[in-house]
């Protein structure tokens, strides 16, 4: 209990950098993920494959390794750089990047899936009024397939935000998992530290797990 | 009403073929369809009715013949195609509202989103079809709240938002529950009174003899007989045609 009190203050300030970093590929996820959704219901062959694609690798490549090639091939290799002096700033960013182009490929497919809810009439009608394709996947058939995914869209989201543990692999290493290790290093293994990192966990996850399963209900379309 | 004399037709079908796999469910139809004219398809399921009327907004592609819209080929694609369907309104036989917009919103939609009419305007133009149609009451809640017969009116009531040139009916009361079929049809005849071109596949005896200029008889992808409603119910020419109608008129 002493060693979770004695560096509770560094643990709590690694844990605000995961929550930062889960609101940024929250985001970012979500709009890259509804783009790929487009791309893959569109009705153009070469978006389709090109989002088919894309969705195939990330989704079936570990995590860590999306992270590693983020930080080994794409900054140190190719030379993208978001920071020259700061080097933390750089694999926040490229952490960013990477578990983004993950996540997204899960929003993807969990709006896709919303997609297949939504009865081909309500397309048609859309086309029949004259919307164009982008018009009515904007308008009437996402709007409706956002509500019925709102829940696997929490599940999603979760999952990225304890995915947020493993940044570590992109050179971030000031992480709430990062500074728990280190802290191991000097103090031995501590279960008070593991119990209260799990702890934090619960109580951010945990709503986001109530909150859209109460709003997929609120939600829900009628028909 | 019956024809406009030499004035070109809304609607000219030549020679339009369609498979649907090894299924040859439009064959070689020629048909023309003038301005204000009401043309009622019949016949019997599977005949290709409601795949003929789909052609004409293109929500189905032909792969033979040629289709002329308002002196104009239908558009293949794109914005020309949005354009078209935007002129022609379509009313479907499982409604099809928009299930996540109000009652309001759904008419509103097209003007707002299609034809760029600013949102006041819009609102009060659908109020007033609403009002016309008899739902006005019912303009903001959405469709899973109203009967079948109500959200069949809606649907009309989006489509005439649009001010089309003419007006699709896929079976519009085939879904319906027998005592709402007539206020959706009270509503078709009203339009046909005043002039709407339409095009109406149905099984509504009744409405074709009251509110059609002429008949089509469809059976195996073919157009088997057209004719004024009065000749079709009263003298059908072909045994095809005769056979339908003993199976379906009670006399």
């Amino acid at each position: 209990m002493d060693e979770l009190i004695q560096y509770g203050p560094e643990l709590f300030s690694g844990f605000l950098k995961n929550l930062l970093l889960s609101v940024l590929i929250g985001f970012f996820s979500l709009v890259v993920g509804t783009i790929l959704a487009a791309m893959r219901v569109s009705p153009t062959p070469v978006l389709r494959a090109a989002g088919a694609t894309y969705v195939n690798v990330l989704r079936n490549t570990p995590l860590t390794l999306v992270l590693a090639f983020c930080y080994l091939g794409l900054s140190d290799t190719l030379g993208l750089i978001f920071s020259t002096e700061v080097p933390l700033t750089n694999s926040f960013w490229l952490a960013v990047l990477g578990m983004s182009a993950y996540t997204s490929a899960f929003v993807c497919e969990a709006l896709r899936s919303g997609v297949n809810t939504v009865p081909m009439g309500q397309a048609e009608a859309a086309r029949a009024i004259g919307l164009t394709f982008f018009q009515s996947v904007r308008l009437i058939i996402f709007p409706q397939a956002f509500r019925a995914v709102i829940a696997p869209l929490g599940s999603v989201l979760i999952a990225m935000i304890k995915n947020t543990t493993v940044v570590a692999a992109a050179g971030y290493t000031v992480d709430v998992a990062a500074v728990m290790r280190e802290t191991f290093d000097t103090t031995g293994v501590s279960i008070p530290i593991f119990i209260g990192i799990v702890l934090a966990f619960l109580v951010v996850v945990l709503p986001i797990g109530w909150y859209t399963g109460w709003l997929s209900r609120r939600l829900a379309v009628a028909r | 009403m019956t024809d406009n004399g030499d004035a070109a037709p809304l609607v000219q079908l030549e020679h339009v073929n369609k498979y649907f796999g090894a299924l040859h469910v439009l064959k070689d139809i020629n048909l023309t369809v003038s301005r204000g004219e009401v043309l009622v398809v019949i016949g019997p399921s599977g005949g290709g009715k409601s795949t003929l009327c789909r052609t004409i907004n293109r929500l189905e592609t032909i792969d033979d013949g040629r289709i002329v819209f308002d002196g104009q080929p239908l558009p293949e694609e794109g914005k020309a195609l949005a354009k078209l369907r935007s002129e022609v309104g379509m009313v479907f036989q499982s409604f099809n509202l928009f299930a996540h917009k109000t009652i309001r919103e759904n008419v509103t939609l097209g003007p707002v989103k299609v034809r760029r009419q600013g949102r006041d305007a819009a609102d009060k133009r659908a109020m007033e079809l609403l009002e016309r149609v008899g739902i006005a009451a019912q303009a903001d809640k959405y469709p899973a709240q109203l009967s079948g017969g109500q959200q069949q009116r809606v649907a009309i009531a989006r489509a005439l938002a649009m001010d089309p040139k003419m007006i699709l009916f896929d079976e519009p009361t085939s879904a319906l529950d027998p005592e709402m079929v007539q206020e959706v049809l009270d509503v078709m005849i009203g339009l046909a009174r005043d002039g709407m071109t339409m095009m109406v596949v149905t099984h509504e005896m009744g409405f074709a003899r009251r509110a059609a200029n002429r008949v089509v008889f469809m059976a195996d992808g073919q157009v088997i007989e057209e004719n004024t409603p009065d000749e079709f119910f009263t003298n059908a020419q072909t045994d095809r045609a005769k056979d339908f109608l003993s199976k379906i008129l009670t006399h």
